[in-house]
């Protein structure tokens, strides 16, 4: 099996030239004649019944076409049919700063940012909550009027019997940890273009056209027929290229829906594109996460119950939250053999943007407390940290307490590559003070085992097409958005149709052209699309070898596809053998110069002569697919993929979020070094192993390994979304700090291939796991090299700092307030000279953080 | 506001447009001249998607008014690939994973460009300096490294990156 000619080589993307020539068309690069601007007017209070709107005045103004408002579209909708929610325009009212109140259509941008100060929109302003446990408090003015208590859902799982295992313990450990928001900032900010056309029959506006920033067009097309009252089947969506998603693409974004109504009021073309700073409004990232964790463990280093209450600052809106904070509780198991989970969760509504799925969707902050309350008590019992995690390791396969099953399972091998490369058992504890290793680990789900909208339907399916030119056409409704779902696509219908992968075409997420797919979410691409790939072209395949078989009088299942030839096992074609190292640089390259000449112009005279010879040995595959096309007629196939039902969880209330097929794994070590003047944490190197099932493209795969253990230290170290009465203070690149080139630090990425016995040629997810290791890594690091347990993310000097000084039993230090509205009424932090404390400049009477100025949102209109 | 008439050079080609005098580079590009390869990350220098290069010097076009660059040279992501095939640093950063999504890149490419004009030997820190006026999101910047030495020793062989 493990003599592959596609899979398994470092591939470079089949659309790499596109993105290197800046020739690959992004939504924002595409226009359609007659296409009109679209500007979003936003709330600027965070909790604000809607009065009045009057856009007369707007509309009045030259080269605006139409404003839209919230009853132009009153339909509510929302990702999970547990939480339609949203409206595409605020319709009584608004619920952060940023919501979408109106919508300004013109003929330019200009005009239509004029237009926007002249809508005129009376607010009147309702007291907001911005914390979450404040927020469960509330008894009035609640978020929405549904939810009491501001709670979005809570669940309360009790798996095994925490109160014995807890009594079993030897040591237990209990702590609060807190993780600060972050975001995605996907590179590409959202864009959506939606063209209505007319219909021939009615004379009226007919079918929709949308080209969308998505991850999921399947879904976007759902959203979209519910607010417009349209058939699905009249509307297109269309996937461009994507500039990113890490999950902020994962769900249906409010201008995608502005953008479809605005153009079926102004009856044009109309494009939508977000600025970074809307952006940023539009969030839909990581939670504010508190944890309250607690963990017992044996003195040999066996875990006896973990117990875990989190809440998350989910803003405004239900998102993607009740998948959240399930998988926040569902994937404390499948890691560890753990007997006894007890877990509370809860989900609570703020006046800030809503929080949806991001990268590690769930799992990141929890694993983050978890591993460093693990590293904590490897340290209470006097074991290695490597050590305690070996210890608890899962005996697959298996199903864990909490319903997931496991089977394939490469963590042992993680753990064992990363020391080993590190050199941990012999540089850990004697590396200068003031610098460190710590180690963690991670998991994540190949796809979600349960679709959030509760069908039978296959999670996958693949359409392939051959002609009689042998060019290979597959479409799939798999979204690439950067992660080579398009590359992976080309390689498994490559290598199991036995051509070369230049004369495979993919045609990716279109919903007109290619079945539904539920997108690019829960790292589920390569596992569900791959495996429906695999098996569409196995159909196929299949096809192919009966007519060949014909030919070459022998069984179907004698013949071997390889190299663009069709041969009978065992004898391998002279042409094959001699050609075979120039057919791999023909691949590379991507210029089948020679199957190209045969094909189209010496195909006839071949044949020809190949008929006078009899039955042959070998065929070219161009051959076989015209023998194939001439005995069946035509040449297509097709696979889907659904998850197995033993795959599919526990039978419990939420136990649907959480299983998968198959889980990857990952081991982290960090090296830090920590600067105790300054509190300024420096990574040096990461080494992370991925168990990824089969690295299908090496490249790929470690980009991915990189990228993710990346993304995780800028959660541990910089990213942070900082609030000040529900204003994001730092809505732009810069200000939100992600790391650029010379703060990020060698990741050396290690491939690990457990060969999943479900996945595509044994392939599981390589995305997202690895970002969750990244943040514990760290924080054991810091305390491996100065002593201080961390139990706030991101590690910013500040917090390093008042840890540092607590340990040394100095007075703490407040440098960093004013984000909430309790804060005094002098700044304190007067350019960071602390002997000011009390004396700074004193806040404006109006401003907000003044305990005597008027209530948090209750200022005038 | 009204129009003026502005000859802008870009990629070798002349172009006379007529532009609001407040009109930036990068929208001229995208919108006028069709150029979509640069792109808008943000508004204010602080992500280098527009990365362009005006006689040579990697600037970021979407802060820069287009009228400004009357008379100068200004070279696009679009520019890069000559003689209908990819230049080394394309193809290396195909090859070697420097481009995930790829909305960042053509920005990266052109920083690169430029350094690569100003010092063809670079060491790993001053590779990682020029960097820094550009954000990725999906790399981790490190197959990017990969992709610049790459580039460099094919550019030195003087063959096509492998």
């Amino acid at each position: 099996m493990s003599d592959f000619s596609v899979i398994g080589k470092p591939t470079a993307m089949v659309d790499a030239a596109e993105k290197t020539t800046g020739g690959g068309k992004y939504t924002d690069d595409l226009s359609v004649p007659g296409m009109l601007v679209g500007k979003i007017l936003h709330s600027p209070y965070p909790h604000a019944r809607i009065k009045h709107i009057d856009t007369t005045r707007a509309e009045m103004l030259d080269g605006v076409v139409a404003v839209v408002i919230g009853k132009d579209a009153p339909n509510p909708y929302g990702i999970l049919p547990v939480g339609h929610d949203e409206h595409a325009l605020a319709l009584d009212k608004v619920r952060y700063v940023g919501d979408n109140v109106a919508c300004v259509v013109a003929i330019s941008e200009a005009v239509a940012e004029k237009a926007l100060e002249l809508v005129d929109v009376q607010y009147e302003v309702l007291p907001a909550y911005f914390d979450p446990e404040e927020s469960m408090k509330a008894q009035t003015d609640l978020i929405h009027d549904n939810k009491p208590g501001n709670v979005e859902k809570d669940y309360h799982h009790v798996f095994g019997d925490p109160d014995k295992g807890f009594a079993e313990a030897d040591r237990v450990a209990e702590a609060r940890f807190i993780a600060n928001e972050v975001t995605h900032a996907a590179m590409e900010p959202h864009s959506t273009l939606a063209s209505f056309e007319l219909d021939p029959h009615t004379g009226k506006l007919g079918r929709l056209t949308v080209w969308s920033s998505t991850q999921v067009p399947y879904y976007l097309q759902h959203k979209l027929s519910l607010v417009l009252e349209m058939p699905m089947a009249q509307i297109r969506v269309i996937k461009p290229l994507v500039g990113g998603g890490f999950g902020g693409k994962s769900e249906v974004i409010p201008l995608e829906i502005i953008a479809a109504v605005a153009a079926r009021k102004a009856q044009a073309p109309v494009k939508i594109t977000y600025t970074r700073e809307e952006v940023f409004w539009a969030h839909r990232g990581r939670p504010r996460t508190i944890i309250d964790l607690k963990t017992g463990v044996k003195n040999d280093g066996r875990i006896t119950a973990v117990k875990a209450r989190v809440v998350q600052d989910g803003g405004a809106y239900c998102s993607y939250g009740v998948v959240t904070i399930l998988y926040s509780g569902a994937l404390l198991g499948a890691l560890y053999d753990i007997p006894h989970i007890q877990y509370d969760g809860y989900r609570v509504l703020t006046n800030k943007p809503a929080c949806g799925a991001m990268r590690g969707h769930g799992t990141v902050n929890v694993r983050f407390a978890f591993e460093s309350q693990l590293d904590e008590l490897a340290a209470a019992i006097g074991m290695d940290p490597a050590e305690i995690r070996r210890r608890n390791l899962l005996k697959p396969p298996c199903i864990t307490v909490n319903g997931l099953r496991v089977q394939s399972y490469g963590l042992p091998e993680c753990i064992e590559k990363i020391v080993e490369r590190s050199s941990w058992k012999q540089r850990r504890g004697k590396l200068p003070r003031g610098r460190g290793l710590g180690i963690a680990c991670s998991h994540y789900v190949s796809g979600a085992a349960n679709s959030i909208i509760r069908s039978d339907m296959p999670h996958s399916t693949v359409n392939i097409k051959i002609d009689r030119d042998g060019g290979v056409v597959v479409y799939t409704g798999a979204s690439e958005i950067g992660q080579g779902s398009d590359t992976m696509t080309a390689q498994v219908a490559a290598e199991i149709l036995g051509c070369s992968l230049p004369r495979v075409r993919v045609i990716a997420a279109d919903t007109d052209l290619t079945p539904i797919d539920i997108g690019s979410y829960s790292s589920r691409v390569t596992f569900m699309a791959g495996n429906a790939t695999l098996r569409a072209a196995e159909d196929v395949k299949k096809r192919i070898a009966a007519a060949a078989a014909k030919k070459m009088n022998c069984a179907a299942d004698d013949l071997v596809f390889r190299d663009d030839l069709v041969f009978k096992k065992g004898s391998a074609p002279p042409s094959a053998k001699k050609d075979q190292s120039e057919e791999a640089e023909v691949t590379q390259t991507g210029a089948s110069v020679s199957g190209r000449v045969e094909g189209q112009i010496l195909r006839g005279s071949l044949q020809q002569k190949r008929k006078e010879e009899g039955a042959k040995e070998w065929m070219t595959f161009e051959e076989a697919v015209v023998a194939a096309i001439d005995f069946h007629g035509a040449l297509t196939g097709t696979g889907s993929y659904a998850p197995p039902p033993e795959a599919r969880g526990g039978k419990h209330k939420g136990g649907g979020v959480g299983p998968s097929p198959a889980y990857s794994y990952s081991a982290q070590i960090a090296e830090v070094s920590v600067d105790k003047d300054t509190g300024e944490v420096t990574v040096h190197k990461i080494w992370a192993a991925h168990d990824c099932g089969r690295a299908l493209n090496p490249v790929s795969v470690e980009g991915q390994i990189i990228g993710s253990v990346w993304m995780g230290m800028g959660q541990a170290l910089t990213e942070e979304m900082v609030w000040k009465d529900g204003m994001l203070m730092n809505a732009g690149m810069l200000e939100y700090r992600s790391p650029s080139s010379v703060e990020s630090p060698e990741v050396e990425p290690i491939i690990v291939e457990s060969i999943d016995p479900e996945g595509p040629f044994g392939a599981k997810e390589c995305s997202e796991g690895s970002l969750a290791a990244t943040i514990p890594a760290i924080s054991n690091a810091i305390f491996d090299a100065v002593g201080v347990r961390l139990h706030e993310s991101p590690f910013t000097p500040e917090r390093v700092l008042a840890a540092l000084r607590a340990q040394r039993r100095d007075k703490a230090l407040n440098l960093t307030e004013g984000v909430d509205p309790t804060a005094p009424a002098r700044f304190r932090e007067h350019g960071g000279a602390l002997c000011f404390k009390g004396k700074g400049p004193e806040r404006h009477a109006l401003d907000p953080a003044r305990r005597e100025a008027p209530a948090v949102a209750g200022g005038a209109d | 506001m009204k129009k003026e008439l502005v000859e802008l050079k870009v990629n070798g080609r002349t172009h006379e447009l007529a532009i609001e005098p407040s009109a930036l580079l990068l929208d001229v590009l995208r919108q006028d001249l069709g150029l979509t390869g640069s792109k808008r990350g943000c508004d204010e220098s602080s992500c280098g998607a527009c990365t362009v290069l005006v006689d040579g010097v990697a600037m970021m076009s979407c802060t820069l008014l287009a009228a400004s660059c009357e008379g100068q040279e200004i070279t696009t992501v679009e520019g890069v690939s000559q003689h209908g095939s990819l230049a080394a640093i394309q193809k290396a950063y195909g090859d070697w994973g420097g481009a995930q999504c790829g909305f960042c890149t053509p920005g990266f490419i052109m920083t690169v460009k430029s350094l690569l004009a100003e010092n063809p030997d670079p060491s790993e820190d001053d590779v990682r300096a020029a960097l820094s006026s550009n954000l990725c999101r999906c790399t981790g910047y490190s197959q990017m490294y990969a992709a610049i030495r790459s580039a460099i020793a094919a550019e030195q062989q003087g063959t096509a990156a492998k």
